[in-house]
């Protein structure tokens, strides 16, 4: 007993080994459980919402419709263009809503734990899904080496500057945009989730070790509360972020002009 | 500064090395999601657009063509109503001009009977006025004749005789009237 809380008065700040919580059986983690249940809920939300659509909608499918709206105007439309667009909206709003809920877990009390703080789930959407389709699409759109000029040259580039301005084009759209599309994700819920940690795992020691400084322990907790607030926007700008660089890529890549 | 992290994180975790299973597993659940997605909801979803779109749309044709078709009726009118004047203005014009036609006709008429009673009347006149200068010749020359006879004593038997003298006296008589009666 004199041990333990010795142990715990020394405070230890939350870490990286609090977003690797033990496995619940097996091999299975919490993030992967709540991954499952994150493509449960959008799909039995989807689901239900569109079984018996009207033309004037009541009020959970107007909810379902805004939300589908946001992705098919607000994201693949603007992004793809009106011509393009129709293809690509279930794979909008699937990103869209996918990275939603998953960081809306973060917040969820309970669960409180932002499912793409994993960088795994991030980067098989950005990897494996957003970057082979929009190169497959512009390779299809403008054939091969249509495509590499289309890509690596802006229009209107000098030729003297080609020699340097290929090499970086070609960096950043063939390697560098998955990466930096799961690691934007994943970086603001890992933050985010450890600031929330840090106040809340702060306040609590301060509450229930304090001693003199316990008058503090309120402070850290407005801190905490504050910062949920905050990560709440995040989570949503995340998810809308993801969403709409993935279209905008695959807008770019089927542009007939830059 | 990777191995200090590596160091610093409990049993060596490195948060960006991603784990194998947890892409494997995100990938099947994002595409599972996408199958659900793009089989169940989008679909629905776009139907319900344009069927949305093809009430509004066939709304506001319905309008134009009932909106068209006012106008073609209000011209219609505007046409018959135009027409319906014209028509009034010839009638009333015919009218006047028949009405001319009928007083013409009326005082032409009226004109010729008033000759006509004149020139009868005139006619009745002359030949009154014959008859009575016949008469007024027959009954001088008895009346003269008996006179004379009386005055003279003596018939005058004589036919040819008499009617020489009666009508060179009645003769006589005209040239002295005929001045006067002009």
């Amino acid at each position: 007993m004199t041990k333990l809380v010795l142990a715990a008065e020394e405070f230890t700040p939350p870490g990286v080994q609090d977003f690797f919580p033990p496995a619940i059986f097996g091999s299975v983690t919490k993030p992967m459980v709540l991954l499952v249940l994150s493509i449960l809920i959008i799909g039995a939300f989807f689901v239900a919402a569109t079984r018996n659509l009207k033309l004037v909608p009541g009020k959970f499918q107007f909810a379902a419709e805004s939300l589908y709206d946001v992705g098919r105007n607000g994201i693949a439309r603007e992004q793809i263009g009106a011509k393009d667009f129709k293809p690509f909206v279930p794979l909008i709003i699937t990103m869209f809503t996918f990275i939603l809920v998953n960081n809306i877990f973060g917040l969820i009390p309970f669960i409180q734990f932002p499912t793409m703080a994993h960088i795994g789930f991030p980067l098989a959407v950005s990897l494996l899904v957003v970057y082979p389709v929009y190169h497959f699409v512009g390779f299809k759109r403008h054939g091969f080496l249509g495509y590499l000029k289309h890509q690596t040259i802006p229009p209107g580039t000098p030729w003297f500057v080609l020699p340097l301005m290929i090499p970086i084009e070609f960096f950043q759209k063939f390697i560098m945009n998955p990466l930096t599309l799961a690691i934007r994700v994943f970086a603001a819920m890992f933050a985010g989730h450890l600031l929330l940690l840090v106040f809340t795992l702060a306040g609590e020691f301060l509450l229930l070790h304090g001693g003199a400084m316990i008058v503090v322990a309120p402070v850290a907790f407005i801190f905490a509360i504050a910062l949920t607030f905050l990560e709440a926007l995040i989570m949503v700008l995340q998810a809308y972020i993801f969403a709409l660089l993935s279209a905008s890529y695959i807008g770019m890549a089927l542009a007939e002009e830059h | 500064m990777v191995k200090t992290l590596i160091l610093g994180a409990e049993g060596g975790i490195n948060p960006v090395i991603p784990h194998t299973a947890e892409i494997i597993l995100g990938l099947i659940s994002f595409l599972l999601l996408l199958f659900v997605i793009s089989k169940f909801v989008s679909p629905r979803f776009e139907a319900l657009y344009a069927e949305r779109t093809a009430k509004i749309e066939g709304g506001i044709e319905k309008a134009e063509r009932a909106q068209a078709e006012a106008q073609k009726l209000l011209a219609q009118y505007k046409e018959q109503l135009a027409e319906a004047r014209a028509e009034a203005a010839r009638i009333r014009d015919d009218a006047r001009a028949e009405g001319q036609q009928i007083i013409d006709e009326l005082r032409e008429q009226a004109q010729a009977e008033a000759a006509r009673i004149v020139a009868q009347g005139q006619h009745q006149l002359d030949a009154q006025r014959a008859q009575i200068v016949a008469e007024l010749r027959a009954d001088l020359g008895r009346t003269a004749v008996q006179l004379a006879s009386k005055v003279v004593g003596e018939s005058l038997e004589d036919e040819a005789r008499r009617r020489g003298t009666v009508d060179r006296f009645l003769n006589e008589l005209d040239a002295v009237a005929a001045p006067a009666s002009k």
